[in-house]
């Protein structure tokens, strides 16, 4: 693997290897040595043209705890605001010597724009593109699943995952859709008609427009973030409605099995999608998410970086 | 105007025949059993077109010539080269420059820039609303009595959405015998919208285009056209319900005519899985189902005429994200390549089929009297020579347009167009594009 661009182009062995290297590295965050030195003398970007606190921190932070110096290029005030091509910004940070650069981009296919042409020849590792792909995020969900219900190691084999909310929009939704099911989860997807993608009934997933059904068969839900714009857009008719059919609050919470997990890939809007008893109870993994954030984003940069990846109880 | 005779020898013609033609003085003055032509004096050249189809020249309705305003993605000058480039002897000067061509001025100014190029026709296509904005109607009367003679309006690049003023100006043009050529998009649903519709879209996550935004458009337009007895052609139809609702009206003697672009024909929305936006063209490349039934409805005459829809950009217009690119794609230069791998190599069409779809018809619709024009003697000598046993190597960086926008790049054609004669005047010989400009 040189790039991570799309779940689509990757194996489920290369999946799983992420996953245990991830394991491993977080016993080293766990312990008294937060910081290794695989990446020392390496340079990572963190291109940010497009607005994102947590992703572009949680990268920061893997490649620090890696050791790799690392350049923060985020929209407000660089060159991006003014105009600049991402062919020239690509070009600008290839003669800067960036061995890896991790792009939020608000094009479609923009990650995968930088990785075709030879603009530059670093890795490229995509933090999120558009409406299509959030690769990493999907790994960490993923990650953080095997924790609670997987026993740590493997796939996915038999375990069900609801994915609620805005799927059309949805960049998490999609590479959670290619990367469980690849692992052997069964997806289902719960939103609105409208805020379904045409096509979606040959996606390797259910869909269902009805979320009271869906609760009490499902190992983990993740409820997805609602964007404002949305709203003026006539996908659904207010708020309110879309939290009376789409929203988990605790009535809906309690239908769910005793094992179940509640996820979201942050930031929420606490008393749209999920109400913040939910956000807040003993099911809730979302803060625990982002801290599985920095350690599969320390596998990422270590298995495209070094070329190899860790098996579980190696260090 | 003091140009050599020539005789085409061993000239396969569209229906097959094989002949010998002479040309004289912009004319087809001899149409002769091979080898029975020969020189009657040192001023005739010869060419030798054994094996090669000659068409009567090509007529595209549909160019974006860009000029004024964009001279740096392309002129009527250098847009005229890639015309004779690729076999045609008139093109149809869209209305969307800057400014826009909605007045008198505008169009005879690139009527008179074709003139002076010397390439080919140059057509302009009037706007129909003033400054492409779909609220009043341009001045058509009076490009349409200018000395452009403009008959074809369009606002294309917009759809005319408005009812009422889609209506207003098809009855309009009937006073002069003229036809609105509507670019059918709803614009409504169609909001930033990026590549086809479907499960590639959502798989990419580019905004889709879904096909009904332009087959409603095609509907209510007929319906228009059938109410107020006027005509109407669609350019650039690329679904299969377009090609249906096209078939349905003329079946009810609706005078609607359709074209469809060569990448139409050729391409399916699959190719922007790469993200690169060479492939980015607007109304969107569609499903595999789509361009079959484009095929069909084409070889059917459904779809009356294959036009270009030539439109050149900048490189720094497609060097970017799909979703910052500009819309469009060269197609002078291999339209008919393009339709020979697609239409005539499939066996879907003969040539002399072709010649109707891209000469004949377009020059009917256009009202182009002097083009398309069958090959006899007493026609307008305007020819174009095809070698279809050869194929080509298409390179961006040999084009006569300005630009290099083609989705082709790197791709083997089938047809080489060895000559084009423009009124009796070669144009193009051995596929080199003759320097018209600086002959004068």
């Amino acid at each position: 693997m040189k790039h991570l661009l799309s779940i689509a182009d990757i194996s489920a062995t290369e999946a799983i290897n992420i996953l245990d290297t991830a394991t491993e590295l977080a016993r080293t965050s766990d312990g008294q040595i937060k910081k290794l030195p695989t990446l020392r003398g390496r340079t990572i970007v963190n291109l940010f043209a497009e607005d994102s606190t947590r992703t572009r921190i949680s990268f920061e932070a893997a490649a620090k705890r890696l050791s790799a110096d690392v350049i923060n290029f985020s929209a407000k005030g660089s060159s991006i605001s003014k105009g600049e091509s991402l062919k020239d910004t690509a070009m600008t940070l290839q003669a800067m010597g960036a061995d890896a650069v991790v792009i939020r981009h608000s094009a479609s296919g923009a990650a995968q724009r930088l990785a075709d042409n030879e603009w530059m020849s670093g890795s490229v590792i995509n933090a999120g593109d558009g409406t299509h792909e959030h690769p990493s995020q999907a790994l960490l969900d993923a990650f953080t699943i095997r924790k609670h219900l997987g026993n740590g190691s493997g796939d996915l084999q038999g375990l069900h995952v609801a994915i609620v909310g805005d799927i059309l929009h949805s960049r998490v939704a999609r590479s959670n859709v290619l990367l469980l099911s690849l692992l052997g989860a069964k997806v289902t997807l719960v939103a609105p008609p409208t805020l379904l993608p045409i096509g979606v009934e040959n996606w390797p997933c259910a869909f269902t427009y009805d979320l009271d059904s869906v609760l009490p068969l499902v190992d983990a839900v993740m409820m997805l973030r609602v964007q404002q714009e949305r709203m003026t857009e006539l996908f659904f008719p207010n708020s309110r409605e879309y939290s009376r059919y789409y929203g988990l609050n605790a009535e809906r919470m309690r239908t769910l099995k005793k094992t179940s997990i509640v996820m979201h890939p942050g930031p929420m809007n606490r008393g749209l999608e999920i109400s913040a008893e939910v956000a807040d109870s003993a099911r809730s993994v979302i803060t625990e998410q982002v801290t599985n954030g920095v350690s599969v984003r320390m596998a990422i940069l270590f298995t495209l970086l070094t070329g190899s990846h860790l098996e579980v109880g190696s260090m | 105007m003091n140009f050599p005779k020539y005789i085409i020898k061993d000239a396969t013609l569209p229906n097959g025949d094989l002949r010998d033609i002479t040309i004289d003085n912009g004319l087809i003055v001899a149409l002769s059993q091979t080898g029975s032509a020969t020189p009657t004096s040192s001023d005739h050249v010869v060419i030798q077109a054994k094996g090669c189809r000659v068409l009567p020249g090509l007529v595209d309705l549909h160019t974006h010539l860009r000029e004024p305003g964009r001279e740096d993605s392309e002129t009527v000058l250098t847009g005229s080269r890639a015309g004779a480039r690729g076999g045609y002897t008139a093109l149809s000067a869209m209305a969307n420059t800057s400014p826009v061509a909605d007045t008198a001025g505008v169009v005879e100014q690139v009527f008179r820039l074709g003139q002076e190029a010397g390439y080919l026709d140059v057509f302009p296509i009037g706007a129909v609303t003033e400054g492409l904005l779909g609220l009043s109607l341009s001045e058509i009367g009076a490009m349409a009595d200018s000395i452009a003679h403009v008959r074809i309006f369009s606002d294309d690049g917009n759809c005319v959405f408005d009812p009422l003023l889609m209506r207003r100006a098809l009855e309009y043009v009937k006073k002069f015998g003229g036809v609105i050529a509507q670019h059918a998009q709803d614009p409504r649903l169609t909001i930033g919208s990026q590549m086809n519709e479907g499960e590639i879209s959502a798989r990419l996550g580019l905004k889709g285009w879904p096909a009904v935004a332009e087959e409603a458009i095609i509907a209510r337009d007929v319906l228009l056209t059938d109410h107020v007895k006027s005509r109407l052609h669609i350019c650039h139809v690329t679904t299969a319900g377009g090609v249906e609702i096209i078939r349905w009206a003329k079946q009810r003697g609706i005078n609607v005519t359709a074209e469809v672009t060569p990448h139409h024909l050729l391409l399916s929305d699959e190719v922007a899985s790469t993200y690169d936006p060479i492939f980015k063209v607007n109304p969107p490349l569609r499903s595999e189902v789509d361009v079959h039934a484009l095929r069909e409805g084409l070889a059917e005459g459904i779809i009356d005429i294959v036009a270009t829809d030539h439109a050149p950009h900048p490189t720094e217009s497609k060097e970017c994200e799909w979703q910052e690119a500009s819309f469009g794609m060269l197609g002078l230069e291999t339209a008919l390549s393009i339709v020979q791998k697609t239409m005539v190599d499939s066996g879907l069409l003969d040539w002399q089929q072709v010649a109707e779809r891209m000469s004949h018809a377009p020059a009917r619709i256009g009202g182009y009297d002097n083009q398309g024009q069958a090959i006899a003697v007493g026609s307008a000598a305007n020819l174009v020579v095809i070698d279809p046993s050869r194929n080509w190597l298409v390179d961006r960086d040999l084009t006569m347009s300005k630009a290099t926008n083609t989705p082709y790049h790197g791709h083997t054609l089938p047809g080489v167009v060895t000559h084009t004669f423009f009124k009796g005047r070669a144009t193009v010989i051995d596929s080199n594009v003759e320097k018209i400009g600086e002959v004068q």
